[in-house]
């Protein structure tokens, strides 16, 4: 399996996060020529700022890979209302850890990322919404923020020039739902963060305060400062055609060396990142499953083909291993990259109980609004459980693919197929699995506690 | 909220029908125009729309165009092409637009109902035997409509608290509740008294009271009429009556002078519980909790159930005789009442009219509310106007009816429930001046009458209010009234028989209409009773624009900007 020529990481966004040398004061990120793009950008006009970033195709980083610039083209502008731009750092999608390296390591690059993305779309204020896990993060930021400040990166007339924009750091409460942009919203004005309905509640036209408001993740804001220093064209070569840019990959489970890699897009394959870049898997195991994108995507088996052509033509005929790590790679494959969060699976693992564990995450995590979701959600843990703890009947797949079924397309926010899309896929290349549990309802004495 | 944009209307293609919808409005109200129900649990026409209980979801596609271009994209045989949106769409916040495609009927969207019904029925008790809203019941119409007819969850339900306070007047049933948010939206919107929320996560959430609060509004009990299950019940109504023995008249509240649409529901001649009626100009779906009581006046113990002569009991057609007795060839003061209806209050005025009786009313007032509660507590102030019971804005006091008495111009009197005693006149005045009450309920006067007539309450008879916005509106039997009272039309018609010397007075409310209506210059002109059952009529107030109503801006009212004068 070990090719020769392994890609190199290419870290753009993390270029000093593992320099023991670099810190995350400012005088450090300044010694590396911080700010000097928002001292550039300044001196531009906002659309201009705005084309450079829709020419460089940067696709949003949250999980969606919804391109940047086009989302701040929806942006209305007429209202008159005041623009809002919110850094959404509530980072909870399962197997994802790329932005809290970036807060942690590198504020002040997505400090100033958010300051260029505030101007270029005009803000009256900027939040960052900070998932309430990230303690330290927070405060971090919080720091980090000050010293911009006194610096005059942000607040009042930066860097004497008549643009204004404050920048505040928010702590959420603890749910996952708050990282959907309407919920994070509702959250932010200090209610309960129950998704809205779009129609009409679109951000970039409703959003905060009722208000055209712009949600960014953090590793797509901290991508629009190297769109500047790169310039939008350049950065639109790296990677590949519509996957541009480097990604961060969170890579964890059963490899030697679980981690974050930045990648250009599509410079490797799943193979070549689990068995070079990760170092393979443990001793004398074997690949059973992979997650790709966080546990909300797809589930892929190890031994599955898929082939097809793609987007441009080109026919592909691929295993699990030959997956290329971009945007539209995964999306071939039939699920996504997600937030980027890698989940691998070994043999040792249980399908049915790992299914019971995402299962528990998502019925807690569903905010209950609306009914498929809130019922659906509850209802597939209780049966994975069930079946976990030895009632395990032959018809619970069919169930289980059902009620998921039920669930996906019919919600509110996008938070109905990240419940759904586990379930229909470890059924769909599971199955064998889940019906075995009816004949052999015993639980292995390696198994680990469920969640 | 239906809101048709100057009467506009727009095509669109429902079911493969092509129809006409006013623009502006939501695929569910469009659906509903002709005659296709599109099932919704969270959807409350008067209030927001929340989106939540995706019981509505239906499939929707618009007419695709060339981006390029903007022209349409047509099919082979020369219709549009429709772009079907991939997921199913929400009816309810979905607004119609020209040309808009939908299938309320397909397999998908059966699939969809079928789908959520079987999701708020996992964790629902299923307590129809001992639930109050069996029987009108959404879930559990829509269960018999959309429901699979099995059950496919073995697991174990949620368990919720059964029986919370959530204020003086309504208890919850959380394990009932389907999480519609209709009671929170309404609290935040019409009472603008934000009280109600849901606390915990998931299929874990529970609808409860702020920290420190109570649902105790004068509103409260509307959340129990739009709960479209059994989770909030009146504290009153509880486990008292199966709803599908109970017959619903239509009725008009008396409360004040807002005229809140009513339907009264009793069951052999006893009252259970009034709830409101839709009326978009008068009181959209609500009214005050304070309203639903007043049916509780019915079996009041200060009922006046027989006839009075100098505190003998008698029959009504001796108390009548005598009545016209001693008020016959006396100089009569007449005082009627706000609280009387159109018609009974003509009769008065006719009376006072043919025996040249001096006439007195007043009104009486109190808080506004800026709501459905008016500062008139009075249904029918309005009427006293239209049919000439006085010419002024009554004040709320009888004082000019003792300056009279001491002036010696009345020397008898006929009370229609007033309590003079409680008006500025004095006991002492009318020790020596026979009083007649006809009224419903003892007061200090009709202790002090020479002669007390019973008469009915508004559930027990037929008539006509006059709102405050002009709205003549006509309330109906609900029960029969107590044995041997007389209907104050029959009273005031006998009353009038005997003392005036004219053509026979019928007591017929539609012949008193007829009356009514020929007075020249009426603004009943061209109106009858039929009309006024069938749906309020507005009439012209135009004429008294000019008087000191007491009314606040309130739902559906603007107020004439005049303040009314203490004095």
């Amino acid at each position: 399996m070990i090719k020769k020529n392994t890609p190199k990481e290419r870290r753009i966004i993390l270029k000093h996060a593992d320099d023991p040398k670099y810190s995350n004061r400012i005088d450090c990120y300044l010694r590396e020529g911080g700010y000097a793009m928002l001292k550039k950008s300044l001196k531009m006009k906002p659309e201009e700022i705005g084309e450079e970033v829709l020419q460089s195709g940067v696709r949003g980083r949250g999980g969606a890979g919804f391109p940047a610039g086009m989302k701040w083209k929806f942006l209305d502008r007429k209202s008159g209302k005041p623009i809002y731009l919110i850094c959404n750092a509530d980072e909870s999608e399962p197997g994802t850890f790329k932005d809290r390296q970036i807060i942690h390591k590198d504020p002040h690059q997505l400090i100033e990322g958010m300051m260029i993305a505030a101007y270029a779309i005009q803000a009256k204020q900027a939040f960052i919404y900070i998932r309430a896990e990230f303690f330290e993060g927070a405060k971090i930021l919080e720091r980090a923020i000050e010293e911009a400040k006194e610096k005059g990166f942000c607040g009042e007339k930066i860097l004497g020039s008549k643009y204004s924009c404050d920048l505040v750091v928010h702590r959420g409460a603890g749910a996952y739902i708050c990282g959907e942009e309407t919920g994070l919203i509702e959250s932010l004005e200090g209610k309960r963060p129950n998704p809205r309905i779009k129609p009409p509640y679109f951000p970039a036209v409703l959003g905060l305060y009722q208000c055209p408001t712009i949600v960014n993740n953090v590793e797509t804001l901290c991508n629009v400062k190297h769109v500047l220093e790169i310039g939008g064209k350049a950065f639109s070569e790296i990677g590949k055609p519509n996957n541009t840019g480097t990604r961060i990959w969170c890579v964890s489970g059963h490899v030697k060396k679980p981690g974050y890699y930045e990648f250009e897009c599509g410079a490797l394959t799943l193979g070549e990142m689990i068995y070079d870049v990760c170092g393979g898997l443990l001793p004398g195991r074997s690949l059973q499953a992979v997650i790709p994108g966080g546990s909300s995507s797809k589930i892929l088996r190890a031994d599955e083909r898929f082939s097809g052509k793609l987007k441009d033509g080109t026919e592909f005929d691929w295993g699990v291993e030959d997956i290329p790590l971009d945007f539209d790679g995964p999306m071939a494959a039939g699920t996504m990259s997600g937030s980027g969060g890698i989940i691998v699976m070994d043999d040792s693992v249980d399908m049915v109980e790992a299914m019971a564990n995402i299962n528990a995450f998502y019925a807690h995590e569903s905010c209950g609004q609306c009914t498929p979701c809130r019922e659906g959600s509850l209802w597939m843990r209780k049966i994975t459980k069930r079946m976990c703890d030895g009632g395990a009947r032959e018809e619970d797949a069919d169930l289980l693919l059902s009620v998921a079924n039920q669930i996906e397309g019919r919600t509110i926010c996008a938070f109905g197929e990240a419940a759904a899309w586990p379930t229909q896929s470890f059924i769909a290349k599971f199955r064998d699995h889940f019906e075995d549990k009816a004949k052999n309802p015993e639980r292995k004495k390696s198994s680990l506690q469920l969640i | 909220m239906i809101s048709p944009k100057n009467g506009k209307v727009v095509p669109i293609v429902l079911d493969g029908k092509d129809v006409e919808v006013p623009e502006g409005i939501n695929l569910v109200e469009a659906a509903a125009l002709h005659g296709k129900e599109i099932p919704h649990y969270c959807y409350h026409p008067q209030l927001s729309v929340a989106g939540n209980c995706r019981m509505c979801l239906i499939e929707m596609g618009t007419p695709m165009r060339d981006r390029a271009t903007g022209n349409s994209i047509l099919e082979d045989d020369g219709s549009p092409k429709i772009g079907w949106v991939p997921k199913p769409v929400i009816g309810c916040a979905t607004n119609v637009s020209p040309g808009m495609h939908v299938k309320t009927e397909s397999k998908n969207v059966l699939d969809c109902r079928e789908g959520i019904m079987e999701f708020l029925l996992v964790n629902h008790p299923l307590d129809c035997p001992i639930c109050d809203q069996a029987g009108e019941c959404r879930l559990q119409e829509f269960a018999t409509d959309y429901g699979r007819g099995y059950s496919r969850y073995v697991e174990r339900k949620n368990v919720k608290p059964k029986r919370t306070r959530l204020g003086p007047r309504v208890t919850l049933d959380d394990e009932r509740c389907i999480l519609c948010s209709r009671c929170i939206r309404f609290c935040q919107e019409v009472p603008k008294d934000d009280v109600l929320g849901f606390v915990d996560r998931g299929s874990f959430s529970t609808l409860t009271c702020f920290p420190g609060r109570e649902l105790d509004n004068n509103y409260s009990l509307n959340t129990v009429d739009i709960c479209p299950v059994g989770a909030l019940t009146s504290s009153d109504f509880r486990f008292k009556m199966r709803v599908w023995f109970l017959k619903e008249s239509t009725s008009i509240c008396q409360e004040s002078s807002a005229g809140c649409n009513t339907t009264v529901s009793s069951r052999e001649g006893e009252i259970f519980r009034i709830t409101p009626r839709r009326n978009d100009h008068v009181n959209d779906s609500w009214m005050t909790d304070s309203g639903r009581e007043l049916y509780k006046s019915v079996k009041s113990s200060e009922r006046i159930y027989s006839a009075r002569i100098k505190n003998d009991s008698t029959t009504s057609d001796a108390a009548l005789l005598e009545a016209i007795q001693i008020l016959k060839g006396k100089s009569l003061g007449v005082v009627g009442s706000c609280k009387s209806s159109l018609e009974e209050q003509h009769l008065l005025a006719q009376i006072a009219k043919k025996t040249k009786a001096k006439q007195f009313l007043r009104g009486h007032f109190g808080e506004d509310d800026g709501i459905l509660l008016s500062a008139d507590r009075t249904p029918n102030l309005r009427g006293a106007l239209i049919t000439g019971l006085t010419k002024t804005y009554p004040e709320d006091h009888l004082s000019a009816l003792s300056l009279a008495i001491q002036k010696k111009k009345v020397n008898a009197i006929i009370v229609v429930g007033e309590d003079l005693l409680d008006s500025k006149v004095d006991q002492a005045l009318l020790s020596n001046i026979p009083v007649v009450f006809i009224g419903t309920h003892e007061n200090k006067t009709s202790r002090i009458a020479k002669v007390v007539i019973p008469s009915l309450t508004v559930f027990e008879k037929s008539g006509t209010f006059v709102n405050r916005g002009f709205f003549a509106q006509a309330f109906n039997q609900v029960v029969p009234g107590p044995a041997g009272v007389l209907p104050d039309l029959n009273i005031l018609a006998r009353i009038k028989n005997g003392l005036v010397e004219d053509l026979e007075q019928s007591a017929d409310i539609n012949l008193i209409w007829d009356e009514m209506s020929s007075v020249r210059n009426s603004v009943l002109k061209e109106v009858s009773f039929t009309q006024v059952k069938k749906a309020p009529v507005l009439l012209n107030g135009s004429k008294w624009s000019d008087l000191p109503f007491v009314e606040k801006d309130a739902l559906h009212y603007q107020s004439s900007g005049k303040i009314r004068v203490k004095g």
